[in-house]
């Protein structure tokens, strides 16, 4: 019980990413039409938007050390903590959540420009076109972020106050074993009202149902009066923001490398697809769903009846859920039927 | 299929044949003419060749072909590590064990087409790729790759007396060896092989078959015909093109990995035939040849050559111009392709033999008023 419940839980914050990442590749695809096979790389383009805020932050100075009394030793301190000791111990320690603040401007910035740049040339150009120029796209990506932080992970650490690990079980009251780190469970949390916020927005706002009423009909909303283009570039930019931040969180959990975004990207297609292209609901419900099916395939005891299941278990999932549903979890009738 | 048609098309071969077998010769100026590099150019061209047969024919966009790639290379060195070094069975029997394969992931793929097909073939792909790393280790020899070691049983080459001494044998067509200039010629004369069965598919009522799907595929289906045997034929084909040219890989180098089959492999492959021209006869070769060249090119740059190379400008400004070039060379490679790939798909969607067809329409508007039709897959 233990066991299971700690498989779900790990499930949980793998799938929490998958789903924010395919929430937006939908979301994209939904109103605008287009397969954005960039996606990933914009994922990895978050997270290294925190590493650039951390270094900026740790540029370091020589400091006497004073521990060492016998003779003169100098260390290594951020000049942020040598000029502020206290407020900038703090803000070199909450660096994560802090470089949330510059990713968010950044992201929407680099969404704006990659919608008005270059997807917006091709919504009348077939699916295949989109996806081989946005893919290179992402190989352009990738390629500057390996040229100018090299090819190793780069580790980012969590706030040390959540550096530790919850001990859950103590909390439903399943034992002491269940212990989880903090920090996942606060990407978790985070996923959640991440979600829950872009849902809230499309849901309970004007802006949000002038964007359904797009994606169901757009020519409709067109003649309507309403700028529709507009706002459809916007809602590029917010899936860009909702992948940056994505991305930004996920840095303690997963150490950032320039090709994490094409190992998430081609996860996360999967996850859309399954999820059924164009629907939100699906993408998300997807996302977590898989996310915990490869937690449960990688432990020791499933993968002692059927080896090498936890590497293959999302395609494979994909791949029954494609013939057999064709439309996906939640698809919709009329989207990409062809 | 008139009879000039014919004619040109056998003259389409023959200046291939001959520009691919006296490559050794005009390549030399360009400093390109070792074997190793020629190898690369038949070997990619025959597997942008098949490729194109699935893509530009039928306009399925497979992004998984390098599973059969890597599948082929398995099975020759497989063949080459039991039964004997010589390539022609090695060859034959990848070309059958990847067509196999392909026709079992294209049966259940091939159910889905547009977006959902490509991600199924990404899949399967992906999951091949996996499996070849962890559980298949028996087989795939994980990381390190299959090799060939001296305790291997090679039970024809041990029937038929050839001893192997001390050291590893090399691979071989019925006793001259497989590397260096021979190599190549293999190579190239299975290039020609493959490009000649590709003209002949691309001329055939099978091959108009593929063209009809691509332009309209409901109305195919409107008009009686089962569309759904062209396309896993197709399939089929672009696969057995595939494992033969990863067959020759291991020809010329008999080590297979797992990273052959990596999907950004299956992506080089596209990006090849997009390059070319899909739907053409040659573009798929030249695509191939043309990334490759470069590649090697561009891949040999250094910080140290570079600044040779800039001698001529200013020492104040020669650095940012080094740093500059240097993101596009070398280990930065990739970043080139990928500009080239979106300069390609943006600008050029037909590809180099499109850019050709519309410098041609320049000089030949003021001839003839007819414009030129659409279909990319008329021409040669």
């Amino acid at each position: 019980m233990d066991a299971i419940f700690l498989q779900v839980l790990n499930g949980l914050d793998k799938g929490a990413a998958y789903a924010l990442i395919a929430l937006g590749l939908t979301l994209v695809f939904g109103t605008l039409g287009v397969v954005n096979f960039a996606h990933g790389a914009i994922f990895m383009v978050g997270a290294f938007c925190a590493v650039t805020f951390e270094k900026i932050l740790t540029i370091s100075t020589k400091v006497k050390d004073e521990s060492i009394t016998f003779f003169d030793a100098y260390k290594e301190v951020p000049i942020l903590e040598a000029k502020f000791p206290v407020v900038g111990a703090f803000i070199v320690d909450y660096s994560v959540p802090f470089s949330l603040i510059v990713a968010v401007p950044v992201m929407l910035a680099l969404g704006l420009l990659m919608e008005r740049g270059l997807i917006r040339h091709f919504y009348k150009r077939p699916h295949a076109d989109q996806i081989l120029v946005t893919f290179g796209l992402a190989i352009i990506a990738q390629e500057i972020i390996r040229h100018y932080f090299g090819a190793n992970p780069i580790p980012q650490s969590a706030p040390d106050i959540v550096a530790g690990s919850a001990n859950i079980g103590a909390l439903f009251g399943l034992g002491e074993n269940v212990v989880y780190p903090w920090w996942r469970l606060i990407y978790l949390m985070f996923s959640f009202v991440v979600i829950a916020s872009v849902f809230a927005f499309l849901q309970f706002t004007t802006f949000g149902m002038v964007v359904r009423a797009g994606m169901q009909d757009r020519e409709m909303v067109g003649m309507l009066g309403i700028d529709i283009q507009r706002r459809f570039t916007i809602v590029f930019g917010i899936a860009t923001v909702v992948a940056g931040m994505a991305g930004v969180m996920y840095t303690p959990i997963l150490p950032p490398d320039y090709h994490m975004g094409m190992d998430f990207l081609v996860l996360s297609f999967v996850v859309v697809v399954v999820g059924g292209m164009g629907s939100l609901g699906g993408a998300v419900l997807a996302g977590f769903l898989l996310g915990i099916l490869q937690s449960f395939a990688s432990m020791n005891e499933i993968k002692s009846i059927i080896p090498g299941i936890d590497q293959i278990i999302i395609y494979l999932v994909a791949v029954v859920v494609l013939l057999v549903r064709p439309r996906g979890l939640m698809g919709r009738k009329g989207v990409m039927e062809d | 299929m008139n009879r000039i048609s014919a004619v040109s098309d056998w003259i389409l071969l023959v200046v291939f044949a001959a520009v691919i077998l006296t490559m050794p010769v005009w390549l030399a100026p360009f400093g390109a003419d070792y074997p190793d590099l020629m190898q690369k150019f038949a070997i990619y061209g025959l597997f942008a060749i098949g490729f194109n047969i699935l893509f530009g024919l039928t306009g399925y966009l497979s992004f998984g072909h390098a599973a059969f790639l890597g599948v082929g290379s398995y099975t020759a060195v497989w063949s080459m590590k039991l039964l004997t070094m010589n390539v022609l069975p090695a060859a034959f029997l990848s070309v059958f064990v990847a067509g196999a394969f392909a026709f079992v992931i294209g049966f259940i793929s091939l159910r889905r087409s547009g977006i959902y097909f490509s991600i199924l073939t990404l899949a399967f792909a992906q999951m091949s790729y996996n499996l070849a790393y962890s559980v298949l280790t028996p087989i795939t020899n994980g990381e390190t790759g299959l090799q060939l070691s001296l305790s291997d049983p090679r039970v024809v080459d041990a029937m038929a007396g050839i001893s192997t001494g001390r050291s590893l044998p090399s691979t071989n067509l019925f006793g001259v060896k497989m590397s260096g200039l021979p190599g190549f010629y293999f190579c190239a004369v299975v290039l020609i092989i493959g490009f000649f069965i590709s003209l002949r598919i691309f001329r055939s009522p099978f091959g108009t078959m593929l063209k009809g799907i691509k332009s309209n595929q409901t109305r195919m289906a409107y008009t009686g015909l089962n569309t759904r045997p062209y396309l896993i034929w197709a399939f089929v084909i672009s696969g057995m093109y595939a494992g033969l040219a990863g067959a020759l890989m291991a020809a010329t180098d008999p080590l297979a990995g797992a990273e052959r089959m990596q999907w950004t492999a299956s992506g080089e492959v596209v990006l090849m035939t997009i390059l070319g021209g899909a739907g053409t006869l040659i573009g798929p070769m030249l695509g191939a040849s043309l990334i490759k060249y470069f590649e090697n090119i561009f891949s040999a740059f250094n910080d140290q050559t570079l600044n040779q190379i800039f001698d001529f400008v200013p020492d104040s400004i020669r650095g940012y111009v080094v740093e500059l070039v240097s993101l596009f060379v070398g280990d930065g490679w990739h970043l080139t392709l990928g500009l080239l790939f979106m300069i390609t798909v943006i600008f050029l969607p037909g590809g180099i033999m499109e850019g050709f067809r519309r410098i041609g329409g320049l000089f030949s508007r003021k001839k003839s008023n007819t414009p030129s039709s659409g279909a990319v897959s008329d021409q040669p």
